[in-house]
């Protein structure tokens, strides 16, 4: 059926006139509608979205590729699903912390309502609970990283899981704090379940206080070193962790999410760092000259044309860094962005669809 | 003497000239934002929105007026979508937006010519070596003699033939453009080569064969003949006016052709310099610019072809100030002017020789008055 609709609306295809009716239909496109904003905290948001048919679900633990329009431009981030994955249905819930310099961060916090059209992929990301449930089960997050360890802890409650499960969070106030009440809510309605609360920059107002480390863990939960541990945090806090798990030799147990703050966007034009084409798995030194002809010196035969940034021949996506367009001087860092190769620089490290 | 000297205008000049409009290009870049996609997808809206109603009013294509309003509906429709919609994202005047409906990559347009074959031939070699003999195959089109630079053979008689066929067909024609003839005939490339890019425009031709003369004639059932004569007066009523309109940008009197040799090394200011003599611009209303693909601002459209083109009005102005301050023609006239301009030079080149202008177009005289750029005046 599909099929015919798109051979009677070559070549564009019958996505491209069913969306005017509504903006959320699509046959293919995982595309999403707000139906609930919550502010917890004055720099967050948590968002309700429901999804279009072609979401098929997510594993908890998992994120979505979120796409927003801020002026024009979309803009894609990604945010963990912080919802049980047990949940029947298309809704979810996603919560976004505003970081400086955050572009869509800021936007959802400050503009996200409800109506608002969100473009969406697939769930993905290997950062899951196992089918076969661990016994024993330690979550760490920090700050916006509760997200997907919420979604774990909510879908083990809900799964009516009975080994024991200890959730630790951590962040700077006790008025930085999302899902308090429920997290209190949730230890007080399952026995198996303890919830710690730190917050780092107000000793004595949590639960326990200071930066993660053995003792610590150790006056937490005795145990620790049996549970298979899901963390998700800012990089010192991981970066911590890992070094305790690696010392005391139980880097097997240690399961992380890389949380990624907004994009980095260098200051000043830096050459040095390597160009990783991904296509073709080739990688050189940057030379600080354009993509394309850095390419091209790797022996690589990108499609190009004008050299001079008119036809958008060379365009590919960028897949992580930074460019600058050595025309304008305007420097870009966001993820699978089409960029015209002829006319940007690599800035420090980056990768290239190519 | 090559061009930019009969206009007195040295390297500083075209240099000046260069960073003027470079200038005039980063206000407007700065300036894009919401309205310009919203703008762009109002088009696209009513351009479904057309086609559908075209479509639809072919079901009761046995009442006259319905016939006559489906297939105008559905010509209107075809129109927008290869000029103000298609010709303009397949630019990627909208690459700025990521938005996969409005990205050149991703976007194709209801015409003969596959997407990826159109932004070589156009966006690549049209635009960069825009009236260069020799290089710009729009120049005639491999069929057309259209300027005195080319040689005449007897075979040049038939240009008007020529034309007029090319007019009727001018989808299949461009899909054509997409295989380099003269190459072909020369040598330079075998038939090994270019049969990827014939064999890529008659997949995508019979994808739109299939479309209009096939499934829409079956949808309406005993309505089959009168949807196919519909259909097929849509896409030939978008031929001429594509036709119309395109050749109206490099051909008129009053465009200059440059040679290979003026254009070696050449620095942006000239590029925009040889852009600017050799497009030329028709008058009209805001409608007529729409339907046209803002193709009416030839001009702007080659100074800033990836920039949004519902912009050019806006530029125009400037940039025909700039041009009166480097003594420079900004070739400019109505519809009629400049089509009639076109059919006469056509006919004329189908005699051998330079053939004289019927009516002597904007051309400046040599030596020229110049009102020098600032970069001169400091000199």
């Amino acid at each position: 059926m599909a099929r015919a609709l798109d051979a009677a609306t070559a070549p564009h295809g019958i996505d491209r006139y069913i969306e005017l009716v509504s903006p959320t239909w699509s046959t293919t496109e995982v595309r999403g509608r707000i139906v609930g904003v919550v502010r917890q905290t004055s720099n967050t948001v948590t968002l309700t979205v429901e999804a279009n048919r072609n979401w098929h679900g997510f594993v908890a633990g998992q994120y979505t590729q979120l796409t927003v329009e801020i002026d024009g431009v979309r803009h894609t981030r990604c945010y963990s699903m912080a919802t049980s994955a047990t949940a029947s249905g298309r809704q979810f819930e996603l919560t976004v912390k505003a970081h400086p310099n955050g572009l869509v961060s800021n936007h959802l916090v400050s503009r996200a309502r409800p109506g608002m059209v969100v473009g969406l992929t697939p769930a993905q990301g290997d950062f899951t609970l196992p089918g076969q449930r661990p016994e024993r089960v330690l979550l760490i997050s920090g700050g916006s990283g509760i997200t997907p360890v919420l979604s774990m802890l909510r879908t083990l409650c809900a799964e009516g899981h009975s080994g024991p499960v200890t959730f630790v969070h951590y962040c700077l106030t006790a008025g930085d704090l999302t899902y308090g009440a429920e997290l209190s809510d949730i230890a007080s309605r399952h026995p198996n379940v303890r919830v710690i609360k730190i917050f780092t920059d107000e000793p004595g107002a949590g639960d326990f206080d200071g930066f993660v480390s053995v003792a610590q863990l150790d006056a937490i939960d005795a145990s620790w070193r049996q549970a298979e541990t899901y963390m998700c945090g800012p990089a010192p806090l991981m970066s911590a962790a890992a070094a305790i798990y690696a010392e005391a030799d139980l880097g097997i147990r240690l399961h992380t999410e890389a949380f990624t703050l907004s994009q980095w966007i260098a200051e000043a034009p830096d050459v040095s760092g390597a160009i990783r084409f991904t296509g073709s798995g080739t990688e050189v030194r940057s030379d600080g000259r354009t993509i394309l002809d850095q390419a091209e010196g790797a022996g690589l035969t990108p499609k190009s044309g004008c050299r001079m940034g008119i036809c958008h021949s060379c365009i590919c996506p960028l897949v992580s860094g930074t460019v600058r367009n050595v025309v304008t001087g305007v420097v870009t860092a966001d993820r699978g962005q089409d960029i015209q190769i002829c006319i940007n620089a690599p800035v420090g490290d980056v990768e290239i669809d190519l | 003497m090559n061009t930019a000297q009969k206009f007195q205008l040295t390297d500083a000049d075209l240099d000046s000239l260069g960073e003027e409009l470079d200038a005039l290009r980063a206000t407007f870049v700065a300036d894009l934002g919401e309205s310009d996609v919203a703008y762009m997808r109002k088009v696209i809206k009513s351009q479904r929105a057309l086609e559908v109603a075209g479509r639809a009013l072919l079901f009761a294509g046995f009442l006259p007026p319905a016939w006559l309003a489906g297939t105008a509906a559905l010509s209107a429709a075809k129109i927008l979508d290869n000029m103000e919609i298609g010709h303009n994202i397949m630019h990627g005047q909208y690459d700025w937006t990521h938005d996969p409906a409005l990205s050149s990559k991703t976007f194709d347009w209801d015409t003969s010519c596959p997407a990826e074959s159109w932004q070589f031939t156009h966006n690549y070699m049209h635009h960069t070596y825009t009236n260069i003999v020799g290089k710009d195959r729009d120049i005639g089109y491999a069929v057309l003699r259209i300027s005195p630079d080319q040689r005449w053979t007897p075979f040049s008689i038939g240009n008007p033939v020529y034309a007029a066929l090319l007019a009727l067909m001018f989808e299949h024609g461009v899909m054509l453009h997409g295989i380099d003839i003269e190459q072909l005939r020369s040598g330079e490339k075998s038939w090994a080569e270019t049969w990827p890019t014939l064999k890529a425009g008659l997949r995508k031709s019979a994808k739109l064969l299939l479309k209009d003369y096939v499934i829409w004639p079956l949808a309406t059932g005993p309505m089959a003949l009168t949807t196919l004569a519909a259909n097929a007066s849509a896409n030939v009523a978008r031929n001429l006016w594509a036709f119309t309109i395109i050749f109206c940008g490099h051909f008129p009197e009053g465009t200059y052709e440059f040679s290979m040799e003026e254009t070696e090394e050449e620095s942006r200011g000239h590029w925009y310099f040889r852009q600017m003599l050799g497009s030329a611009n028709i008058e009209g209303g805001p409608l007529f610019h729409i339907m046209s693909g803002n193709l009416s601002h030839q001009i702007e459209h080659h100074l800033f072809p990836d920039l949004p083109a519902h912009r050019y009005a806006e530029m125009a102005p400037k940039v025909r100030e700039i041009c009166e301050r480097y003594g420079l023609p900004y070739n400019s006239g109505s519809l009629s002017k400049q089509f009639g301009s076109v059919v006469a030079k056509i006919c004329r080149m189908a005699l051998p020789g330079r053939g004289r202008a019927a009516a002597p177009g904007p051309v400046p005289s040599f030596p020229v008055p110049v009102r020098r750029g600032s970069a001169a005046i400091a000199a």
